[in-house]
């Protein structure tokens, strides 16, 4: 992004990540002179004289209006995103389904199409095929990383191109570069979900993506006690975006600005320990003799290792592997024996999270269908925490050791 | 499991009834009960709340206590472990214990007739001369504040038991993560969770831990008889920020560490006060009692005078004019001005707080950030 804004105002010209996630997008001299951004609860905004409205209905005065249109804790959160990510703007929404939801609704109208990567998150999938195909817009579907395929499928009425990097549970990775090329040259706006990498890893914009769209309830809220999604770009490019939002409404609210604008002070701090146990652990179970493959772009022996390494700066916390010659059962068993991550969907908190995602996410699916999409019975998503690593590791194998 | 595993999962074992990884902020004030004069574990919020109880649970394991108190402010913490004596007892405190410390033994407890010594703890000798035979309590905050000084934990806590007395130690500048005094033979371990427990400037708290179940017993009772709880939110909001407390103070105490050398080789510095530089007077038994790193705070004295200070205290556009401390946000203040501003200017000099001193809190921004806010304050400031 050319014209970034200056995200720290008078005084640090080119601040560091840690420095950014404390300081950008406030104030130094809050209302009050409050060292924190308040929590500002008001539903609607009022206005000292009727000239006052006449002047914001013209534009001539940039204020608040009403709750669903903006709030100012909203505005810090939005800006401190945006600054972390490279952007000139950001768009919070109520939950990351809100945030790729409103993004395609303002962007698509009937007889578009678009092409999805076939291992964007199944919530997102399902949501192009069956929601967006009621108004007439066709969604494409090419195997992950499989450009060719993607290109393929791009015909005239094609407006976006749709994928997540990491992929969710394979980790697949993207060649952002690649990706973004492919809409260039043929018109096509692109998106990448970039939940799984954070800005920390990885900044799609700065490889020419037009969109980047996070589940803020994971890495950047980052304590499992949130939901917000965000898209970030080019203010021009989210306008329409924003409106949109405005009019539908799927806001968030204040408390939840505040304690995301709260998790991303030591957004920096996470993530580092995030990837650091997110490769203690991959490596440990890469050498695991009851473990039959590990899924994590952090490995050599990932199918997309080179492009990780060239274009990330850790590979994340998240990883996924095979209970070798273990039918469902005995891959629950593993799951039943670990003691310190908890059983449950999601990820990127501070606790550690596992799952099976043949009994959790895709559990409505045929074993047909989950073969087809890479699901298979013996695997096991790990989202790593920021526990010890060698906590964590001591944990798997005591499960594993049967 | 390890200190910042335990930071995460102690006392936050999932909610039993929905299966929550976070457990519900309770903001009941009542809860109802199975029969009369049957009482479950909560029945008045005063005496005990579940999300207050979670955060105590995860403190009292960090601080390897039996059990732990939350407060509604450090002071509260502060008096309610001082509400163990009874008029015609004594108290020996450290010289350099934090202002609201001496104004709270010097202007209130006096009231009650309990006796007050200041006495330097840096000075082993000369701290143990000031004991009396009524000395219930010595109090001793190390890292002191502004200086840094080092007070030697262990060897207090000996000669205060040798006397019959209980160690208490405000360990808000070092936090369970570089120093455990309870492990050491302290008594009671006290905290402003304001600072580095809470951790992001938005929670006001206090907390006791003690590693024996008769004294939390009697320190339950006086808070409970007197009420300074800690408010159900700020107990959700302390136990979220201590997930990230290991985390946040050994990367703050990696850049102080870094900005104290920066400052110390630099020519418009006249003295660094940080107990992790070689020349620190408490630097042997902070190496022994402190876990691989020397905390987030610092000061310095730029050379000239008052105005000089103030100047560059005032030219900074990272770090922020304020007091308190260990928070993300760096913060910079002038001692002399600010935060020991109450001292008459003699008494002040005599604690070792001149007029150019300057502290510094540092918080999570990028070392290079921090170092060249400073150069370019004090290039700022002007020729000193």
């Amino acid at each position: 992004m050319s014209n970034k804004p200056p995200y720290i105002a008078d005084g640090c010209p080119d601040p560091k990540l840690s420095t950014l996630a404390v300081h950008a997008g406030e104030d130094r001299l809050k209302p009050g002179y409050a060292i924190t951004d308040a929590i500002f609860c008001a539903a609607t905004y009022t206005f000292p004289d009727s000239q006052a409205v006449l002047d914001f209905a013209e534009k001539k005065l940039a204020r608040e209006e009403y709750g669903r249109y903006g709030n100012p804790t909203e505005k810090v959160a939005e800006q401190k995103l945006a600054a972390l990510e490279g952007g000139q703007a950001a768009v919070l929404y109520s939950s990351g389904m809100a945030a790729v939801g409103g993004l395609l609704l303002a962007k698509l109208r009937a007889g578009d199409e678009i092409v999805l990567f076939d291992e964007c998150y199944h919530r997102t999938r399902q949501f192009c095929k069956q929601e967006l195909g009621k108004f007439g817009i066709i969604t494409h579907q090419a195997p992950a990383c499989d450009y060719d395929r993607m290109e393929a499928a791009i015909n005239r009425n094609t407006k976006l191109l749709v994928s997540e990097s990491p992929t969710n549970p394979h980790l697949s990775v993207v060649d952002l570069a690649r990706f973004a090329e492919l809409g260039r040259k043929h018109g096509v706006e692109t998106i990448i979900d970039a939940t799984l990498a954070t800005p920390y890893n990885v900044r799609p914009l700065e490889y020419g993506i037009d969109y980047v769209v996070h589940s803020c309830t994971k890495y950047l809220a980052g304590h499992n006690d949130l939901l917000a999604g965000v898209v970030i770009g080019s203010e021009e490019k989210l306008a329409a975006v924003r409106d949109l939002r405005g009019i539908l409404g799927m806001i968030n609210a204040p408390h939840n600005f505040y304690l995301l604008l709260r998790g991303l002070k030591t957004f920096e701090l996470r993530i580092r320990r995030h990837n650091e146990n997110g490769q203690a652990l991959a490596e440990f179970l890469a050498s695991h003799p009851r473990v039959e493959r590990v899924f994590y772009p952090g490995l050599p022996t990932h199918r997309d290792h080179e492009i990780a390494r060239r274009t990330m700066r850790g590979f994340g916390g998240l990883l996924t592997f095979q209970v070798k010659d273990a039918d469902w059962r005995r891959t629950a068993d593993v799951v039943d024996r670990v003691r310190i991550p908890r059983i449950g969907p999601s990820l990127g908190g501070v606790e550690s999270i596992i799952e099976q995602p043949s009994l959790m996410s895709y559990h409505n699916y045929t074993e047909a269908q989950r073969n087809a999409m890479g699901i298979h019975d013996n695997m096991i998503r790990v989202s790593c925490g920021i526990e010890n690593p060698e906590d964590l590791v001591a944990d798997l194998a005591q499960a594993l050791d049967v | 499991m390890q200190f910042r595993t335990r930071a995460i999962h102690e006392g936050n074992e999932h909610d039993p009834h929905t299966g929550a990884v976070v457990r519900p902020i309770h903001l009941s004030t009542t809860y109802v009960q199975p029969g009369a004069g049957q009482w479950r574990e909560f029945d008045y919020s005063r005496s005990g709340n579940p999300t207050r109880k979670a955060f105590e649970t995860t403190l009292a394991s960090l601080e390897s206590g039996v059990g732990a108190l939350a407060f509604a402010s450090g002071m509260a913490a502060i008096h309610g472990a001082m509400m163990l004596l009874s008029s015609g007892d004594h108290i020996l405190a450290g010289a350099d214990i934090y202002g609201g410390t001496y104004r709270l033994l010097h202007k209130v407890l006096d009231r009650a007739g309990i006796e007050v010594t200041l006495a330097p703890s840096t000075d082993l000798d000369a701290f143990e001369e000031a004991i009396r035979p009524r000395t219930r309590l010595v109090w001793i905050e190390s890292p002191g504040n502004p200086g840094m000084s080092i007070t030697d934990i262990r060897a207090c806590a000996e000669m205060a038991h040798e006397h019959g007395a209980l160690l208490g130690v405000d360990n808000t500048f070092a936090t369970p993560v570089l120093t455990r005094p309870l492990e050491l033979g302290a008594d009671i371990v006290m905290h402003s969770a304001t600072k580095f427990l809470g951790g992001h400037s938005d929670v006001m708290g206090g907390s006791l831990v003690v590693r024996d179940k008769a004294l939390y017993d009697r320190l339950y009772f006086l808070q409970n008889a007197t009420g300074a709880i800690l408010a159900p939110l700020e107990s959700f909001l302390c136990s979220r920020g201590i997930k990230t407390l290991e985390l946040r103070v050994r990367e703050q105490s990696k850049t102080a560490a870094q900005l104290a050398e920066f400052l110390d080789a630099d020519p418009r510095v006249a003295r660094v006060n940080y107990p992790g530089l070689p020349d620190h007077p408490g630097h042997e038994i902070a190496r022994g009692q402190m876990d691989g790193a020397f905390g987030a705070v610092l000061s310095f004295e730029v050379a000239g005078d008052f105005e000089a200070a103030r100047r560059t205290v005032e030219r900074t556009r990272l770090f922020q004019l304020a007091v308190s401390l260990g928070a993300v946000e760096s913060l910079i203040e002038q001692p002399a001005s600010m935060s020991h501003a109450s001292y008459d200017r003699d008494v002040r000099l005599a604690h070792g707080i001149p007029d150019g001193l300057i502290r510094l809190a540092v918080g999570l921004e990028a070392f290079e950030d921090l170092r060249d806010d400073l150069d370019q304050a004090m290039a700022a400031a002007g020729p000193q």
